[in-house]
């Protein structure tokens, strides 16, 4: 089973790279952005089966070591 | 006095911080990352570098090698660690010292001398040093100090900050922050003080013809503390 997870700045943290990249686009002539935030994706294919199962050991595995939690936010947005 | 100084892969001032410990009298052990088991240390660094190429996030998977669970039991015992640069993002990674180190405010990798002023001289690393503003080297990309509102009080109720970046007088201001840290925080201490992180390269500091002695004051200091 794959599980697909992203990985984002918790809502009162700073991303300078965000705003980098919002003023580029700014810059690049598109309009009507309010904010951009950058964050990470991860696919993990497992041989789990369970999708319960499945998505709780990636759970355990955001906690432990993908992301950060003093900072980051994660949401497992996909399992097939 | 026996130190040991963890080599991750990545680690590109180890040597210079063997080097420095050695100058003031350490008996210096280069331990690797896969080991599992300490020597007999009374104080163990984890030096600046680029472990594991600053994967995932900056000391986060160096946070988890062999060494660190022999590490952590260390600290826990009441064992010195000096975190330096890389090396205080491991510690913030494993848990050792609260809060985290953000991508530099302007994006910019900072190479450049400092001023730091010593906070807290309660405790092994600063204790009857001489000097209160000390002129270190920063080289980092990551090192803008943050953490939790309930992470910052209590850091401050428990006066867990070691050093602030500040100017030559020892004013800490937001001129002074040269990464975006929060409070100009440079380094902290764990709760019980045995544990320090910095973002600042003492070792880089160790002789008058390459940079300057301030690193020199630490270190004489900081051998004698520990005796």
């Amino acid at each position: 089973m794959k599980i697909s997870v992203i990985i984002t700045l918790k809502k009162d943290v700073l991303d300078p790279q965000g705003k980098v990249i919002h003023q580029t686009l700014d810059g690049m002539g598109f309009e009507g952005i309010n904010e951009v935030r950058q964050g990470k994706y991860f696919e993990i294919d497992t041989n789990e089966s369970d999708k319960k199962k499945a998505e709780a050991k990636v759970e355990e595995m955001c906690k432990k070591l993908l992301a950060n939690l003093v900072i980051e936010d994660f949401k497992i947005i996909g399992s097939q | 006095m026996h130190s040991s100084v963890i080599t991750f892969p990545g680690s590109n001032c180890d040597r210079d911080m063997d080097v420095a410990l050695k100058k003031f009298g350490f008996k210096n052990k280069m331990i690797w990352h896969d080991d599992v088991e300490l020597p007999k240390s009374d104080l163990v660094v984890l030096p600046g570098g680029f472990s594991y190429g600053d994967y995932l996030r900056c000391g986060s998977m160096a946070s988890k090698s062999k060494i660190m669970k022999s590490v952590l039991n260390f600290a826990q015992g009441g064992g010195k660690v000096m975190g330096v640069c890389n090396g205080f993002q491991i510690l913030v990674e494993s848990g050792l010292l609260p809060g985290v180190l953000l991508r530099n405010k302007y994006l910019e990798f900072i190479c450049k001398n400092v001023f730091v002023k010593a906070n807290n001289k309660d405790n092994s690393y600063f204790k009857d040093d001489k000097k209160d503003v000390y002129k270190f080297h920063i080289a980092h990309n990551e090192g803008n100090y943050f953490c939790s509102n309930e992470q910052i009080k209590e850091i401050n109720d428990n006066n867990q900050i070691a050093l602030f970046y500040s100017d030559e007088n020892g004013n800490v201001n937001e001129q002074s922050n040269p990464n975006g840290s929060l409070q100009n925080i440079a380094g902290i201490f764990n709760k019980q003080k045995n544990v320090i992180g910095m973002m600042p390269h003492p070792e880089r500091m160790i002789d008058p013809a390459l940079s300057g002695e301030d690193g020199s004051i630490f270190f004489e200091n900081l051998i004698n503390n520990l005796k």
